[in-house]
């Protein structure tokens, strides 16, 4: 950090600090602060303390394991819970106490929540009162030609297969152009195949119209693949916001590191930028001193077959596109991930060597 | 920001506006509810307590108790015998033309009990079926053996319709690991088939139970001595009001203990299926020649009894009647008497049970509880107590009701409540709050995503709720009886008038008409069944 040139640091962005949520670059479009959530008869808060600022037109991701908070945060944004505690601003307006539908935010849900009464062309006019007729029967017809299904207007919900019930979802959301629209599991309903071509047909939407979002999900290759930032939460509270990268490549503590991708965990001695482990002396990915837990990817270490080596092979999967390998040294158990090459066999005796600078974790 | 935050709302610390008004009207059908039974209690109470006493420890008054007893238990098991074996046969064998069967068990249901006394009662006499037709004179059926005959040959596919649903719940892997485990095909059906019967039989016998309890117009007819006669005896004849509350509050006992004593024993016995698995073929008993024989015989006699006998012994009266145009006007009159009570009431109860239903499904607390509960009690109180309750109740607290037209369809409305809060509540129950709530944020206020939203969604729960009670009310007798305005003789009355008098001719047409329209009602719950079964 310190060998970065001054214009370079000054316009590095807040995110890139652990928990980065005192600006962004962009004008901020939504803050959340302080926001608190305990529903009757449960033991802890399902939300606490949660803050973070969206800019305009930026896609998010709140991600965490089932019952971490994330669903009930998008519902309080969205007016649908209300928080005991904390505030929500929409472009500098509180909205924290305006019912859902004074809020102008668009809403994506899991099941997707068409009218099942209403025609599909009727399901995407539905959001758009106080137009005139004729221009809101326009704009509806436009934003289902924007999702493809032009042709479809007149069908039924139930007519529709999972993945076009979904677009029409989307259209009636977006229909409206509300400044930002919450998606709620939006592809959890769809097979691995749509899964990863519709997650990148939304992006792009959602970049045509301008529009900022806030996806809740609980799978990580979504959250990376999709977002232009993460928010990770854990029981009820923010972990770290970043963008994937930085939250890929520095997770703050051991529940981000093995929640996105997989890493092992080291124990180590820092002093300022590297660190002394098993493995030798390694550079730190940021500053730290004493007793540290050090996450390292699998793909950050090398194996080399020797015979007289410390570890040794206990598991093997193949992957096609690389191989996983589960070597043991010692009381260690370390995940290990190899380019597709030659496999080596179970019992084969090796040697570990990192390659990269490891994070220290809190 | 004050002129926003006056007209914000808090979901979770201020109740919404619509609960607001949902709840105070779901109150004020539940004290609608409650208010009358008051008047019953005070009328009751006027008497002094010697006189209370010596009125209930009449001998006269624990005869119709054993009598009523009696009468329930006979139907429930006369009704039992007929309907266990038609399930266990159209569910679990291979009997055959048993889609046919499965539709000729439900189809009784389209004769009211009192229709069915009339055509018990056709059958004797000079004049009568049995003695035209096969020469052979019976003395008139009455009493309990004729009023539970009526009785359970009507009631019978209540029992019926649950058992089927029951067996088609059960999983026959359990039958099987029974089997498997060294137990016998008898053993096994007392052991586990029947055990995990129970919940819906007993479901069918609360039914039915308070079906007869309350039954009015069969038991009038077959002259037999239980509350809902006595007070119609007391209504009619000697009207002494006193007695008259006594004995109707004696009948709402009889009927609470019953709803009591079920909810009881049902707890003890709900069975879930642990695991899962239903996509299993369903195997069925191959019957032998000689099975399938004794099986379809079975069959026959249920349903020539059930059927046959009332469409054969109306037929012949109905032929006996040598000048129906004469009469036409009459019967059309008569009609569209049952009509004018019938659409209003029918309308007047789907939009009481909507708030009702609301509250249900989308605002669960123990008040909306108490509201649904109250809802009941219009369907659990025995019809003929119920509706003396308004009488008095009009009497003395709302003199403007009293005689009117408008009373006799507000209490089919709050009687047949029940039955229009069950469609509309699985309609509701259907709708995902994801539903309303993505028309909340498409910009839509509570009012508007109700009417535009959640109305037009349960609009064919709401239409079948309408139907159930429409049709029910067409063919209601004790209701009608007691508060019937001057002059208001729509076709269940004019039919049972005419029985009671001996007139079995002149009532014919009159309950032919009845049951054409109880036909339809079958052929709805049917088609609803078939529905929701597919």
């Amino acid at each position: 950090m310190a060998q970065l040139p001054p214009a370079f640091r000054f316009r590095m962005p807040a995110e890139a600090t652990p928990l980065g949520f005192r600006q962004t670059p962009r004008d901020v479009l939504l803050e959340v602060e302080g926001l608190r959530k305990q529903f009757p008869r449960a033991d802890s808060a399902a939300v606490e303390n949660v803050a973070f600022a969206l800019g305009e037109g930026e896609l998010m991701a709140l991600l965490g394991p089932s019952g971490c908070g994330k669903t009930t945060t998008l519902r309080m944004i969205g007016g649908f819970e209300a928080p005991d505690a904390g505030h929500i601003r929409l472009r500098g307006r509180d909205v924290t106490r305006l019912p859902p539908e004074q809020r102008g935010i668009g809403f994506v849900f899991q099941d997707y929540a068409l009218f099942p009464h209403l025609d599909v062309l009727a399901n995407v006019r539905f959001g758009l009162r106080g137009m005139p007729p004729a221009e809101a029967e326009t704009r509806a017809r436009d934003m289902l030609a924007l999702v493809g299904l032009g042709d479809l207007a007149g069908r039924k919900p139930h007519e529709l297969s999972g993945g076009q019930q979904q677009r029409v979802a989307l259209a009636r959301t977006l229909a409206p152009a509300p400044p930002l629209v919450l998606l709620d599991e939006p592809f959890s309903n769809l097979d691995a195949a749509m899964r990863v071509e519709t997650r990148q047909e939304v992006r792009k939407l959602l970049k045509t119209t301008g529009s900022a979002a806030i996806l809740v999900t609980h799978d990580q290759e979504e959250a990376l693949a999709l977002s232009d930032r993460i928010v990770v939460m854990e029981a009820g509270k923010v972990c770290q916001i970043g963008t994937p990268d930085e939250i890929y490549r520095n997770p703050v503590s051991a529940f981000v590191a093995s929640f996105i991708g997989r890493s092992n965990i080291v124990e180590g001695r820092a002093s300022g930028m590297d660190v002394e482990t098993a493995f030798g002396r390694l550079p730190l990915s940021r500053a730290a001193n004493g007793r540290v837990s050090l996450a390292v990817r699998p793909e950050q270490i090398m194996l080399e077959p020797d015979p007289a080596g410390p570890a040794a092979i206990v598991g093997r999967e193949y992957r096609g596109h690389d191989q996983l390998y589960w070597v043991q040294e010692g009381e260690r158990c370390m995940l290990v991930i190899s380019g597709p090459g030659a496999q080596i066999d179970l019992g084969t005796r090796v040697r570990l060597r990192i390659c990269d600078c490891v994070t220290p974790l809190t | 920001m004050a002129a926003t935050e006056t007209r914000t709302f808090n979901p979770g610390r201020r109740m919404p506006a619509v609960r607001i008004v949902f709840s105070v009207l779901g109150l004020l059908i539940g004290g609608l509810m409650l208010l009358p039974l008051v008047w019953l209690v005070m009328r009751a109470f006027q008497a002094d307590l010697p006189t209370v006493w010596s009125m209930l420890t009449r001998p006269r008054t624990l005869q119709m108790l054993l009598n009523t007893l009696a009468l329930v238990v006979c139907t429930l098991a006369l009704a039992t015998a007929m309907a266990l074996p038609l399930a266990w046969l159209v569910s679990r064998t291979n009997l055959r033309w048993r889609r046919l069967v499965n539709v000729l068990a439900v189809i009784p249901l389209a004769t009211p009990g009192y229709v069915m006394a009339y055509a018990l009662i056709g059958l004797s006499g000079n004049f009568g079926f049995m003695n035209q037709v096969f020469g052979v004179t019976i003395p008139r059926l009455e009493g309990l053996f004729g009023a539970t005959l009526a009785l359970s040959l009507y009631t019978f596919p209540y029992i019926y319709l649950n058992l089927r649903a029951a067996f088609a719940g059960l999983d026959q892997s359990l039958e099987e690991a029974a089997r498997a485990l060294g137990a016998t095909p008898r053993e096994v059906f007392v052991r586990v088939t029947l055990p995990h019967l129970m919940p819906a039989l007993m479901a069918g016998w609360l039914v039915v139970g308070l079906y007869v309890i309350g039954d009015f117009g069969a038991v009038a007819l077959m002259r037999y001595e239980v509350f809902s006669y006595a007070i119609y005896i007391q209504y009619s004849a000697a009207f002494d009001r006193i007695y008259a509350a006594w004995l109707a509050l004696i009948l709402i006992a009889i009927a609470l203990s019953v709803v009591w004593w079920e909810s009881r024993l049902r707890e003890g016995a709900s069975y879930a299926r642990t695991g899962s698995g239903t996509g299993t073929q369903r195997r069925r008993v191959a019957l032998p020649a000689a099975g399938q024989a004794l099986g379809l015989t079975f069959v026959g006699l249920v349903v020539l009894a059930s059927i046959g006998l009332p469409l054969a012994v109306l037929s012949f009266w109905m032929m006996r009647l040598d000048d129906l145009p004469a009469i036409l006007p009459a019967l059309l009159r008569a009609f569209s008497q049952s009509l004018s009570a019938a659409v209003p009431a029918a309308v007047l109860a789907a939009a009481m049970a909507l708030p009702v239903a609301v509250l249900a499904v989308r605002y669960p607390s123990p008040l909306s509880t108490l509201i649904n509960r109250l809802a009941f009690v219009g369907y659990a109180v025995p019809a003929l107590a119920f509706a003396l309750a308004f009488v008095f109740f009009s009497l003395n607290g709302a003199r403007f009701l009293y005689q009117t037209h408008l009373l006799l369809v507000l209490v089919y409305a709050l009687s047949f409540l029940a039955l229009a809060l069950g469609p509309i509540r699985s309609a509701l129950y259907q709708v995902r709050p994801s539903l309303e709530e993505s028309a909340r944020s498409l910009g839509h206020g509570p009012v508007s995503v109700f009417a535009r939203v959640t109305l037009p969604t349960i609009r064919p729960g709401v239409v079948a709720g309408m139907v159930l009670v429409f049709v029910i009310a067409m063919k209601e007798l004790p209701i009608a009886f007691l508060l019937a305005p001057t002059g208001f003789r729509p076709l269940a009355i004019t039919m049972f008038s005419r029985t009671s008098e001996g007139m079995l001719m002149d009532a014919a047409p009159y309950a032919a008409a009845i049951m054409v329209f109880s036909a339809l009602f079958v052929g709805f719950v049917l088609r609803h069944d078939r529905k929701a079964g597919g």
